[in-house]
């Protein structure tokens, strides 16, 4: 892991986890794909999956964050408290600003 | 007597089992399943080609059969003890075990906290990431596709079955470890244990607790 140099996002910010659905090996669950959540924290700066799955460096390092997103978000039919959350680790190249 | 029943033999045999529909992949597998049989192949040709040694794996096995939820458990208990020490651990997780000795290798390790207000469960729903420097091994159920799939959609109903009915007033945090950070929850210290030494603590800090699917218990 490194530090973030210039992060994109800050912790608290609002945020969209792009819609996309790219061939091979990706980090982001489907059921997290479209959704908004907040920037829980920077988790620092880790070589990229999508490069080192298919025996390249990784190099430049991208950037990781924690989204927290409301569960009634994610799935509509949510049995719990509004206030539950799921939170996971999004790279900068696949979050948008919300 | 002989039975005609071709599956009431009891040597192992390839599950090749002659039809070609797909399916998903068998997580317990007797004998040496297909992925059993590729992990050694695999073994044989990176130590063929020199880019690790049988000296190599058998160290790392070695240093993993070393690692058990009881680490894990000296972490929380300590955390219990020494507030200065939890505040370190909930800002970096990694430096804060490695004051006590614990490495966690290539991960990095992020502690959450319970506390009456909120309540955290781990999971890996893309593989089966699990803190293994701090817990060791994970039991079979994390790594299961029921427990994977499921305790992101119905959380609640998952922990209820793991006995941890949570009330509507308590905020549970799911936590997804999809990529490069590992995960431990640290339970909240249950009434009826002031006083208690260290080695007390850390009795009945189980591997479920830090998991997150379980709370444990003075008594």
């Amino acid at each position: 892991m490194s530090e973030v140099a210039n992060p994109r996002f800050a912790p608290g910010d609002k945020v969209r986890i792009a819609n996309a659905n790219p061939p091979g090996h990706r980090r982001v669950p489907v059921y997290a794909r479209g959704r908004e959540g907040t920037i829980e924290r920077i988790c620092g700066a880790f070589p990229n999956p999508e490069e080192l799955a298919y025996g390249f460096d990784g190099l430049p390092k991208r950037p990781l964050y924690r989204v927290r997103i409301r569960q009634t978000d994610i799935w509509p039919d949510y049995k719990g408290s509004d206030k539950d959350v799921l939170e996971l680790e999004i790279y900068e190249h696949w979050l948008i600003k919300a | 007597m002989a039975t005609t029943d071709p599956h009431a033999h009891d040597h192992h045999h390839d599950h090749n089992h002659g039809h070609n529909h797909s399916h998903d992949p068998i997580e317990v597998a007797e004998g040496a399943g297909e992925y059993e049989i590729m992990v050694h192949a695999i073994k044989e040709l990176l130590i063929e080609k020199g880019v690790i040694t049988g000296e190599d794996i058998r160290k790392t096995l070695e240093f993993m059969d070393t690692r058990t939820p009881a680490l894990g458990a000296k972490v929380v208990a300590r955390a219990w003890i020494d507030p200065e020490f939890k505040k370190r651990l909930l800002i970096n997780g990694t430096a804060a075990v490695a004051e006590m000795g614990i490495p966690m290798g290539d991960a990095e390790l992020i502690v959450v906290e319970n506390s009456k207000d909120v309540h955290n469960v781990i999971v890996c729903t893309l593989c089966s990431c699990y803190p293994r420097t701090v817990l060791g091994l994970p039991p079979d159920w994390y790594k299961s596709r029921n427990y994977r799939s499921r305790v992101v959609v119905e959380p609640r109903a998952v922990l209820k079955e793991f006995g941890t009915e949570l009330p509507n007033s308590v905020t549970l945090r799911t936590h997804d470890s999809n990529a490069d950070m590992r995960y431990l929850v640290l339970p909240e210290r249950p009434a009826g244990t002031e006083g208690w030494s260290e080695e007390q603590l850390v009795a009945i800090v189980t591997r479920d607790c830090m998991v997150g699917v379980a709370v444990p218990k003075a008594a």
